[in-house]
């Protein structure tokens, strides 16, 4: 079992002519992704890699039956790319493209309170259920089938975190890379509360970092909701107050967004938090095991 | 991106916000016939990229045009320490004449995204000229906010509920209903991160007047803003850090000697925090982005090299769809263009990765591979002894 994605999600790829979707959308295919239209404006009607390209996600749907999106339109175009997939009464989309203005989300995510439509990102390495189905950019194979839920907000990190799981035997049910834009779709929350439904998903293992107070929210719905095991790491201890850490949502502003404080809510929040980067597959054996011992409830 | 107070007062005034009759000054004399043509009476204020100069001694009240240019000579080169510039301070090299306004009463507003509700929040106190945080902590009591919804947009009816709030009535409360809407108007128009106003201020004579005024752009939405660049006032940068920008490289100078090139922001958080763990001290923060290229990391090579106080370089790839003999290559001709001496540690992982550190080794550079991130955080901490 999963969340989100399997093997029968039907991909439909926004901005697939660009030199990076493309790519990326070859990598998915590989991968087992079934992808089976893209949407680029003005080349409707042409195929490319032998999927059927067309000029809105309207027609990609009517004529393919696409039910999530992997979008990689530019900035400028991004937002309403979103937009669009939403209208065209998709299930998911998942936004890989990063630096899309706040002013351009505001109004995007005002509009997803009203849809049935799901957002993964922007600004985010995607999904992947592994074994079934990727959608997004991140290198399948270190990946593998197996019962552990990843939530992160981060891209590499999470490479780091799911390898170290893998190497640990700790497969994974599904991973996704939730974004790290002050405005995303799905935060932590919306992703714990599926891996809490999901009877393939054992234990959760997040990925969080310094800037907002998303991890804290999410500390208190896991102390008041969560019926499995999880682990975290919160990056940035070290980084210093009022510089942007890559992420245009990784600052701490106002004293505001620290990394000490989201792991100490965490931790009384009944949160297993790796004290170090080289320790985030321990954590979660850790907290696995303390479910068994039953000190977790 | 930053920008300083004289530039963010001109934009709010360009939407009908008014500011104080002022000049921007180069140098001393500047600063003289300005405050001559302000009336002798004035205020100089230095510009720099970080609030809290008025407790560092970077603006003065002074009482003829001598004395303003007496005091800009002192205030011209000298680097103010606030509690927002970090302890290196930031030089001074513009500086701010402006008319010496009676000010009868001060607030604080402004504009920014709430994170937590995806909206632009506007907040107001009547406690103005204050750090706002500190306001929030002491007196929560004295903060108003309004969520804008961003369909309806900011309405009259809850603009005037906040001035109301703020105590104001009658004709100075309706030119602040204004104010307000115009605030979020250059908010979006001009895509802020944060524009604000403190303090506000009600003069003697009775009219509204920004005071101080600080915006912040979203960096992402530049390219909409063609003027954009040319407002950056490169002399409150790190060099280093303009010229990793111009690689689209996020790269933060830190105080250490480790220079570390990592690809992924939470990584290179993540690398910093490993480092520190071991005993070391990074000397950058620097993300080469999720999908290093070959060039980039050659480039970022070089930038961290510039810097003279970096002893030994830690490279941390997640090399993903990026393969590593690519990656390998990057950083040995980068290595070796500058001639590059320094202790590396490279940990690589992803595709390719055998091929990769087979390069690195026989490549002649001073270099150690690793699998693992704790073992090359000691690596590295180890050669540096």
């Amino acid at each position: 079992m999963s969340i989100l994605i399997n093997n029968s999600s039907r991909i439909v790829v926004q901005g697939i002519t660009g030199r990076s979707g493309l790519f990326h959308t070859q990598q998915c295919r590989e991968y087992g992704s079934n992808i089976v239209a893209g949407v680029t404006p003005g080349k409707g009607g042409i195929h490319i890699e032998g999927i059927p390209v067309f000029n809105t996600v309207a027609e990609a749907v009517k004529y393919t039956n696409a039910n999530v999106s992997m979008i990689f339109v530019p900035p400028p175009g991004a937002a309403d790319a979103i937009l669009e997939s939403a209208a065209a009464g998709l299930e998911l989309a998942v936004c890989i493209t990063e630096g899309i203005p706040v002013r351009d989300m505001v109004p995007v995510k005002a509009v997803l309170k009203q849809s049935k439509m799901r957002l993964v990102g922007p600004n985010c390495p995607g999904v992947i259920t592994p074994g079934e189905c990727k959608i997004g950019i991140m290198p399948g194979h270190i990946h593998k089938p197996g019962k552990i839920g990843v939530v992160s907000r981060s891209g590499t990190l999470t490479y780091e975190a799911v390898k170290q799981l893998t190497d640990m035997g700790l497969g994974q049910s599904t991973c996704v890379g939730i974004g790290g834009d002050p405005i995303i779709g799905m935060n932590f929350i919306d992703v714990l509360k599926l891996f809490n439904e999901d009877p393939g998903t054992e234990g959760v293992f997040m990925i969080g970092e310094i800037g907002g107070a998303a991890e804290e929210d999410a500390a208190h719905w896991i102390q008041e909701h969560m019926k499995k095991p999880v682990a975290a790491f919160i990056a940035g201890v070290t980084a210093p107050p009022g510089k942007r850490m890559g992420h245009a949502g990784a600052i701490i502003t106002g004293g505001k967004g620290k990394a000490e404080d989201k792991i100490r809510t965490l931790t009384e929040c009944g949160v297993t938090v790796a004290s170090s980067p080289t320790k985030m597959g321990e954590a979660m054996q850790m907290a696995l095991a303390a479910k068994v011992n039953g000190k977790k409830k | 991106m930053n920008i300083h107070e004289y530039q963010a007062k001109e934009i709010l005034n360009s939407f009908g916000i008014p500011i104080p009759r002022g000049r921007v000054a180069l140098t001393a004399d500047q600063v003289e016939r300005a405050a001559k043509e302000m009336g002798g009476r004035c205020v100089v204020k230095a510009q720099i990229y970080a609030g809290g100069r008025g407790k560092a001694g970077g603006v003065k009240l002074v009482h003829h045009p001598e004395q303003a240019q007496e005091y800009a000579k002192e205030l011209f080169g000298k680097t103010l320490v606030t509690p927002q510039t970090g302890p290196e301070g930031l030089r001074v090299r513009r500086i701010l004449v402006e008319e010496a306004v009676e000010i009868a009463r001060e607030f604080y507003l402004s504009i920014t995204l709430d994170r937590s509700a995806s909206r632009y929040v506007l907040i107001a106190s009547a406690e103005g000229g204050m750090e706002i945080e500190e306001v929030a902590s002491k007196t929560p009591e004295k903060i108003h906010t309004l969520t804008i919804d961003p369909f309806l947009g900011l309405r009259s009816y809850q603009a005037r509920q906040i001035a109301l709030q703020l105590g104001l009535s009658g004709s100075v409360c309706e030119d602040c209903v204004n104010l307000i809407q115009n605030l979020y108007r250059v908010c979006l128009e001009k895509d802020c991160a944060l524009v604000e106003i403190n303090p506000l201020v009600v003069t003697r004579a009775g009219w509204l007047m920004a005071m101080d005024a600080k915006i912040t752009f979203d960096d992402n939405a530049i390219f909409r803003h063609r003027e954009y660049p040319d407002m950056m006032d490169y002399s409150q940068l790190d060099p280093l850090e303009i010229n990793a920008g111009k690689y689209d490289l996020a790269y933060i100078k830190l105080s250490g000697s480790i220079g570390c090139l990592v690809n992924g922001a939470g990584l290179a958080m993540a690398t910093l925090d490993v480092l520190k763990e071991y005993g070391g001290e990074p000397a950058n923060f620097l993300d080469v982005g999720g999908g290093a290229t070959r060039e980039k990391v050659a480039e970022a090579f070089k930038i961290i090299l510039q810097d003279a106080d970096v002893k030994g370089i830690f490279v941390n790839i997640f090399g993903g769809i990026m393969r590593c003999d690519v990656i390998a290559h990057g950083i040995i001709e980068a290595a070796s263009e500058v001639n590059c001496t320094l202790p590396i540690v490279v940990r690589m992982d992803g595709s390719q990765v055998e091929e990769g550190k087979r390069l690195l080794t026989e490549s002649g550079l001073n270099v150690q591979c690793s699998d693992n991130l704790g073992d090359a955080a000691s690596k590295i901490v180890g050669m540096l002894g």
